[in-house]
């Protein structure tokens, strides 16, 4: 068909040289080159070494001998030390040019100090209670009956932890408006979250965004599931239709890592924004 | 509580997640290997038979080992298919194991 397309275009050029152009890139397609190059929009790595140092108000990332900002312009100041240092390590692990999609623990951070969108807390707690309505794991399909079974198996257990951990009600549904969720439910996980500071919040909405539970979320905050189980459970479904119709790489695995990914990073990052570890050394009995 | 295997497991795990960012011996100056040996030092004994504090740390080192972990094979994949724009019809052929025809109205398997 190429083929005869060129030959078409090669006619018609002959009349008219303004579809040279045209002609001249679907030849240089056939040899090799690709159509669209997309425009290069990491950053050159201008920094030798990456260091972290205490500074008022919290741990700050040093590239060479100057600190780093965020993108308004603060200077990047974070809670926690192995937060810093986590950070510190992707700016680290960069080879040649800056890959920010791969950074996101950095991203955020810098959403967290910047905040952009100028939220507070509330608004925050409002965005993550949201997805409780349209939880991915209380919404059940009646057929085929191996994902029925699949989602009865895999989701049931969670869903049973988290009201037994907050003493609410939940329910899962297989009609299309979802399941009822009682207002006390909501009232409960409210002030639950309520109990957490703007940086984890930020944390909780990510993940909750991400996997499209509240449920999962709170069972990462509350570490009943790895990282890895959660996302498993949030795509439960494709899983299924991948066991059936095979795995493609570039679609399937590529979604997965880049959510894999992207769930602990906001998993990690709620852990160490909210933790005020403190050690109790054991005294010795005589 | 998640399951997540012995502490030395996950330990190893994340020290070889560090050891692809930064190469065979870089990795073991850095701060951040320095800081995960330290931590793992700290919550290495105790006579507790739970010991919150250690299955805390457990549980982020395992977290932070999947980010990394994670981090890596979506940016393989990217570079691999995603990263250098469109392909050409041939490469979008060959992808699903297809050739493009030689001559006009060839079916692509004739030579």
């Amino acid at each position: 068909m190429l083929q005869s397309l060129r030959v078409i275009l090669a006619r018609q050029a002959a009349l008219s040289p303004r579809l040279c152009p045209a002609l001249c890139s679907l030849d240089g397609a056939c040899s090799g080159k690709r159509f669209y190059t997309p425009p290069n929009a990491e950053r050159k790595k201008f920094y030798e070494h990456v260091s972290i140092s205490q500074g008022e108000g919290g741990f700050e990332i040093n590239l060479d001998r100057r600190k780093l900002r965020t993108p308004l312009g603060k200077v990047f100041v974070v809670p926690s030390e192995p937060l810093a240092l986590a950070v510190a390590t992707e700016w680290d692990s960069q080879k040649d040019t800056i890959k920010f999609f791969t950074m996101h623990l950095t991203t955020l951070c810098n959403t967290a100090l910047d905040n952009p969108t100028q939220r507070n807390k509330e608004q925050l707690i409002k965005a993550s209670l949201k997805f409780l309505d349209t939880d991915t794991i209380c919404y059940r399909v009646e057929e085929p009956p191996g994902l029925v079974e699949l989602q009865r198996n895999e989701w049931d257990p969670v869903l049973q932890w988290a009201e037994k951990r907050y003493d609410v009600l939940i329910g899962s549904s297989t009609s299309i408006m979802g399941p009822v969720i009682p207002p006390e439910t909501k009232d409960v996980f409210q002030r639950h979250l309520a109990s957490y500071n703007s940086w984890a919040l930020l944390g909780v909405e990510f993940i909750t965004t991400q996997l499209k539970s509240l449920v999962l979320s709170m069972s990462l905050v509350d570490r009943f599931l790895t990282v890895e189980k959660a996302v498993i459970l949030s795509r439960l479904e494709e899983e299924y239709q991948i066991e059936r119709w095979g795995n493609v790489e570039w679609a399937h695995d590529y979604d997965k890592h880049e959510l894999c990914a992207r769930t602990a990073a906001g998993t990690l990052f709620i852990h160490l924004c909210s933790s005020s570890s403190s050690i109790k050394h054991k005294l010795l009995q005589d | 509580m998640a399951a997540l295997g012995s502490p030395l497991h996950v330990y190893r795990r994340l020290l070889q997640e560090l050891r692809h960012l930064h190469g065979p011996e870089r990795y073991k100056n850095t701060a951040a290997c320095n800081y995960i040996r330290e931590q793992f030092r700290k919550y290495q004994v105790t006579s507790e038979k739970l010991c919150l504090a250690q299955q805390e740390l457990q549980f982020q080192a395992s977290t932070y080992s999947c980010l990394l972990q994670n981090v890596r094979n979506h940016l393989s994949l990217h570079e691999e298919f995603h990263a250098k724009g469109e392909r050409s019809p041939e490469e979008v052929a060959g992808l699903v194991g297809l050739k493009l025809p030689q001559q006009p109205g060839g079916k692509g398997w004739e030579t």
